[in-house]
């Protein structure tokens, strides 16, 4: 596999020749917080920040997207024919994903791709994306991803990952995918010993770094009717006010809901993230509703990332330990505190 | 599961609605309606195949779709029936449509009950309500092919004499010697109810059943669950024998949306048809 070294100005060159035929997402600053957006040639790329607030699930799993379309003109010899909307699959790549982040694709893709179905959709934006990693020098303070299998430079989901090295970037393709996109930049150079040392140096520091964790060896041992009926629930959801945020910023969090807009005689149908923590999630239309308590729903939601999950899939938890939920949950409401409960109960 | 996987739409399927005709409707009772539809295009109801317990997303234009189960039995194909009660956005919008209208189906989704299993044996249904809907499917492919089966019971509970779903069609069966028939009305106010009057449980007294034999299929009212169960197990029948169809909110029906998960499974391509022995202990489940 190659290993490249680039000045971060021939980086920065290199993607934009490269944005010219393909989507390239990458950080950059907006206002207190930087999310990925698309490079163009005014983009300042903020290669400097410890992550985006909201996740980059959406690059492959629009927070709306149109399913279908139909028209519902009467005399319209197609009216109320369901057709499916024009989707963009345009070859794209995320370029300074953070490793939790690009774990979480793995994470979610086993509910969107799997034997029983394959979403059809999430699936071929999956595949025309390529994943191109930063290692994080500079972990957060909320950041506990070594102990749910990964780490700041962790490979997993990855098709290149980044080393910053100073003034620049040590490349190294993990997969065929990433090979082509190296090949397909202009500059670089073969990196040299010294700048492989330092790239190791830098692995050790920012492991060192982390110190949040949390436990989840004994999860999978646990008997799904014991941590359902725990006392502790009542205390974890006392204070959370179903906003939705951890949900929403969730790189692993997958659920979405459908919808039938119309305007005028155009009618889309549209499927939305949606978010476990909100009352008409599971609401019938008979009025019945099985989590239709806040505490329910916080439950739902731990006992899905921390037992549910592991139970199904047999391995790993849900959840790449960005910590976004930790960082912006209102009521500091802590998914590690939480699984320390879970674990040890 | 035990259920069994029943003729899974296609891959590139399983988002695309099909247009379908209303062919028919047949008012049941007050707020419900049985309606029977017909695949616009005639290959698509040509492929149409589904087993008993099965459901489809029923979609209106402008409206949405809704999870709804099939009563119509897999032994009489070329017509889609489905039993609605009148209750949310979407099947309101269904009750103001009419013969000629279309809608946009897809499925068959999910597992339903498994024939294979049951044959050869004796079998126990017991609906509650609009519960009737998926296991009417169930009771006509076993009547189809009775002798593949053995001893027939079904209980039916309905709240009064006038909540009867598939009243005439089941009035037919009260005199078929090959299955027993029993039916039961929570109350009576005016006192025209000549069979069982008192909750589904009561039939028990009733019947019979050799334990070591009988499967049973349960779908109704959640409070229902319980207190039949109870019943079946006093029965000495064992968990492993009863399955039971479940409701939830199954938006995409094809286990991806996250609407209808239940502990660690999701009741659209889990279920709707579960055996009670791997639920029981699944909280939130019944």
């Amino acid at each position: 596999m190659t290993t490249m070294l680039f000045s971060k100005d021939e980086w920065g060159q290199g993607l934009l020749a490269v944005g010219k035929s393909i989507k390239v997402f990458v950080p950059v600053k907006e206002g207190d917080f930087t999310a990925f957006q698309l490079l163009a040639e005014e983009t300042v790329p903020d290669w400097a920040y410890q992550n985006t607030r909201m996740s980059p699930k959406s690059i492959v799993y629009p927070q709306s997207e149109g399913m279908f379309k139909y028209s519902l003109e009467e005399g319209d010899p197609e009216a109320n024919i369901v057709k499916e909307a024009p989707k963009d699959y345009t070859l794209q790549a995320v370029v300074g994903i953070r490793p939790c982040d690009a774990h979480a694709f793995q994470i979610v893709k086993r509910n969107f791709d799997n034997e029983e179905f394959r979403d059809p959709w999430w699936v071929q934006r999956y595949e025309a994306t390529t994943f191109v990693g930063l290692g994080c020098n500079e972990p957060c303070a909320t950041c506990f991803c070594t102990s749910v299998g990964g780490g700041p430079f962790g490979k997993n989901g990855l098709d290149v990952i980044l080393h910053d090295v100073g003034s620049r970037f040590l490349a190294e393709g993990l997969t065929a995918k990433g090979e082509d996109f190296l090949a397909g930049l202009t500059g670089g150079q073969a990196a040299g010993e010294k700048e492989l040392g330092e790239a190791k140096d830098l692995e050790g520091w920012a492991g060192e770094k982390i110190t949040a964790g949390i436990s989840t060896d004994q999860l999978k041992n646990k008997v799904v009717t014991q941590l359902f009926n725990a006392p502790f629930w009542e205390d974890v959801a006392f204070s959370c006010i179903n906003c939705g945020t951890c949900t929403y910023l969730c790189p692993t969090c997958w659920c979405f809901d459908i919808q039938d807009e119309v305007f005028g005689k155009k009618g889309d149908r549209i499927r939305n993230w949606d978010s476990c923590m909100m009352p008409l999630f599971t609401l019938h239309g008979s009025g019945h509703n099985p989590r239709d308590k806040k505490t329910q729903r916080v439950r739902q939601r731990f006992m899905h990332k921390l037992k549910y999950y592991v139970d199904k899939y047999g391995n790993g938890i849900q959840c790449s330990g960005c910590g976004r939920c930790v960082r912006f949950c209102p009521v500091n409401i802590d998914i590690r505190q939480v699984a320390e409960l879970m674990n040890n109960y | 599961m035990g259920a069994e996987n029943l003729k899974a739409a296609p891959v590139d399927l399983m988002f695309q609605p099909h247009p379908a005709r209303i062919v028919r409707v047949l008012p049941q009772m007050e707020g419900h309606r049985l309606f029977q539809l017909r695949f616009v295009d005639d290959d698509a109801m040509l492929l149409f195949s589904h087993g008993p317990g099965q459901f489809v997303e029923v979609g209106i234009p402008g409206v949405g779709e809704a999870p709804i189960s099939l009563s119509s039995p897999p032994t009489r194909q070329g017509i889609v029936e489905i039993c609605v009660r009148e209750a949310g956005l979407v099947t309101s919008a269904l009750f103001r449509m009419n013969k000629g209208d279309q809608v946009a189906l897809r499925g068959p989704f999910g597992r339903g009950f498994s024939t294979d299993l049951f044959k050869g044996h004796d079998l126990l249904l017991v609906a509650g309500g609009l519960g009737l809907a998926p296991l009417r499917s169930l009771l006509w492919t076993i009547l189809d092919n009775r002798s593949e089966y053995g001893k027939l019971v079904l209980m039916y509970g309905s709240r009064s004499p006038d909540d009867v779903l598939f009243k005439y069609e089941l009035l037919s069966l009260m005199n078929r010697a090959d299955m027993q028939y029993l039916l039961s009305v929570d109350k009576d106010d005016e006192g025209i109810w000549r069979q069982y009057v008192g909750v589904v449980t009561g039939l028990f007294e009733k019947v019979e059943l050799d334990p070591g034999n009988t499967y049973c299929a349960l779908c109704g009212p959640p409070i229902m669950y319980r207190f039949v169960i109870r019943e079946i197990l006093k029965k000495k029948i064992s968990p492993k024998r009863i399955f039971v169809s479940l409701e939830r909110m199954m938006k995409c029906g094809v286990g991806k949306c996250g609407h209808c998960a239940i502990g660690q499974y999701y009741c659209c391509t889990d279920g709707p048809v579960f055996n009670y022995d791997e639920i029981r202990d699944v909280k939130e489940a019944l």
